[in-house]
């Protein structure tokens, strides 16, 4: 099962504990925390630590060399009046908003087609793999900055063909565009996901539907979709809050500046700039934490939809 | 004919019936049947080479654009080499303060230091959530669960200010020891999931034979678990490897440079026209990840397949 199914089982299950498990509590509890003792400080130390921390940073005045100062709600009254920042939330959004979508189609798409034992499998399997492990790296990015440069690869290639393209990434109406594209080329590892998830549907229901004489379309839509959806639901999830803190290919991209005209100024660019850049630390903390609202925003309203749509077979 | 013609649809739905296989058999009486299936499946070859292929063009194209003079990166899409272009590599080798290798090596120690770390401490906590009762468990392992979710970006802040007030900005102990502290929680996930498909007879045994929870988890459940640790080792690996924010924030010394900020630098400081050896270095920067994909794939993909990740 994954973290994501685990999460939502847990708050399922809130029934008294059974008499094993009482007769069980404390048996082991020594033994217990000192394998947990690095997780435990780790837990404290480097994450709720830090993150109560840039709470009370989010309210203050920072810039790491004299003392915080307590400004109230003066950093967040002035994220309302920042235009910058509601900028760097609209090519979020829409770097999140589209890029997810289209990513996990062509994920569900190409797995769709490799499904079947298809010959040759492991074999593509690896070559729509490969660019999701590389996806990540500086060294993508700056390919990325010459093939969608103006005398680029795709440019050349467009000339081929007679046709004169824009220097996609230093144009603002294609810059995001092309970013975009990157996190789609990265569709290998959802599509991974998605394969091991057809394995599991039971071949059974599709000769069901196969003797009531289903089309292939049907199949999809009323077998293949529906016991999909877990899985579906799951990579959506993670991929929207992984999106949501993209940060190395804009940054490569852009020359570290969300440019050209803060086209690709994603907030995580802007947050960096406002806190390591400028070090406006008390700013950039309640930045932060508004990510984190955000992020936690779209789960839970990712939770709550699925009530209507993704289906559990149990 | 007609013999023929009924004959088929029959055995195929017996066949069906009884074989459990998850794959579908054409059945070979079947002509038109198999016809169709065969061209089903030139369809889907060629959407997937085409697909392939141009996913794949970007990589090869750059690998043979680093083995060219300048110049033909902009005017040469094509694949094919007339002579091989070394000096790319020369080059961009020894474009910045110091030596590739030198950030290469300090990759390394990042690298070998996060994997070290991960191994010991998630394994550690993995024990503990998938076999030990004790108090808490459920609100840690709920917490722990969340924590996989946290966006770095929460945390980075107050982190930094920690670790500056010690001393250690420039120094590659902030990006080694969160993972000593088991931070990065998906790992312990995975391993749990695995430490429960191991038969728990198997620790009863060693319990009769009188072996303490350590024993246990060093003699019995760590030489079990070692698939989950590869996997582990692997995704560390090229995620450290990769790493490029935090090596961004902590790393501003040059000597101290990670692979990804060395490149970065190396953007930074050349103008539009040595993309050459700019392109050799990401591939020096590359080959490594390339390497362990090669090798590791079967625990990459069984990792990804079973918890769902990135």
């Amino acid at each position: 099962m994954s973290a994501i199914g685990e999460l939502s089982t847990m708050t399922r299950r809130k029934g008294p504990m059974t008499k094993e498990e009482k007769k069980a509590n404390g048996r082991d509890n020594k033994a217990a925390y000192v394998f947990l003792l690095p997780w435990l400080i780790g837990l404290v130390v480097i994450t709720v630590g830090p993150m109560l921390m840039s709470l009370y940073l989010s309210f203050t005045d920072y810039n790491l060399l004299q003392p915080p100062q307590w400004v109230g709600i003066d950093n967040f009254v002035r994220m309302f009046g920042d235009a910058r920042l509601h900028n760097s939330l609209r090519v979020t959004f829409t770097y999140v908003l589209v890029g997810v979508p289209l990513q996990l189609a062509v994920a569900l798409v190409i797995a769709l087609v490799l499904d079947k034992g298809l010959r040759g499998l492991p074999f593509y399997r690896s070559i729509f793999y490969l660019p999701s492990l590389l996806g990540g790296s500086v060294a993508v990015a700056i390919l990325w900055k010459q093939i969608f440069g103006t005398t680029g690869l795709v440019n050349q290639v467009l000339a081929m063909i007679g046709i004169q393209g824009p220097g996609w990434i230093s144009d603002p109406n294609t810059a995001l565009g092309s970013i975009i594209l990157l996190h789609v080329w990265t569709f290998g590892s959802p599509m991974i996901i998605f394969l091991a998830g057809l394995r599991q549907i039971p071949n059974m229901y599709y000769e069901a539907a196969e003797v009531d004489g289903a089309t292939t379309l049907q199949k999809f839509w009323r077998i293949t979709l529906p016991m999909l959806s877990p899985i579906i639901f799951f990579n959506l999830v993670l991929q929207i809050i992984g999106s949501f803190q993209s940060f190395t290919q804009a940054f490569i991209v852009s020359g570290g500046n969300g440019g050209p005209s803060d086209s690709t100024m994603f907030f995580t660019l802007y947050l960096y700039q406002k806190g390591f850049g400028q070090f406006d630390m008390g700013y950039a903390s309640a930045m932060a934490w508004f990510l984190l609202v955000i992020i936690g925003a779209f789960t839970a309203i990712n939770f709550i939809a699925s009530k209507y749509w993704v289906f559990y077979d149990d | 004919m007609t013999k023929i013609q009924t004959l088929p649809p029959a055995a195929e739905g017996q066949s069906s019936k009884t074989s459990k296989s998850p794959r579908r058999r054409e059945s070979p009486g079947n002509l038109a049947f198999s016809r169709n299936a065969r061209i089903k499946g030139l369809i889907k070859h060629a959407i997937l080479i085409l697909v392939g292929g141009i996913m794949i063009y970007p990589l090869l194209w750059m690998v043979v654009s680093s083995l060219r003079p300048n110049d033909l990166i902009f005017r040469e899409p094509g694949l094919w080499l007339n002579n091989l272009e070394m000096s790319n590599y020369t080059d961009g080798w020894s474009a910045l303060t110091h030596p590739f290798g030198h950030y290469m090596i300090n990759s390394a120690i990042v690298v070998l230091g996060s994997i070290v770390g991960n191994l010991i401490s998630c394994s550690m906590a993995a024990y503990a959530f998938a076999r030990l009762q004790f108090s808490g468990k459920k609100l840690f392992f709920g917490i722990m669960l969340l924590t996989i979710m946290l966006p770095f970006h929460v945390v980075i802040v107050p982190q930094y200010i920690l670790f500056s007030q010690i001393g250690w900005v420039n120094t590659f102990w902030p990006l080694i020891v969160p993972k000593l502290l088991a931070t990065d929680a998906f790992f312990v996930f995975l391993m749990v999931q695995f430490i429960r498909g191991i038969p728990k007879e198997l620790d009863e045994a060693a319990r009769i034979d009188g072996a303490g929870h350590p024993r246990i988890f060093l003699r019995v459940i760590l030489p079990l678990m070692v698939p989950a640790l590869a996997t582990t080792t692997i995704f560390t690996f090229i995620w450290t490897w990769n790493d490029f924010f935090g090596a961004l924030i902590y790393l501003t010394d040059p000597d101290m440079f990670t692979v990804p900020v060395a490149l970065r630098a190396f953007v930074d400081s050349q103008s539009a026209t040595s993309w050459g050896s700019l392109f050799a270095m990401s591939i020096v920067s590359l080959f490594p990840v390339f390497l362990v994909f090669l090798f590791g794939q079967r625990f990459l993909i069984k990792g990804i397949a079973t918890t769902g990740i990135k």
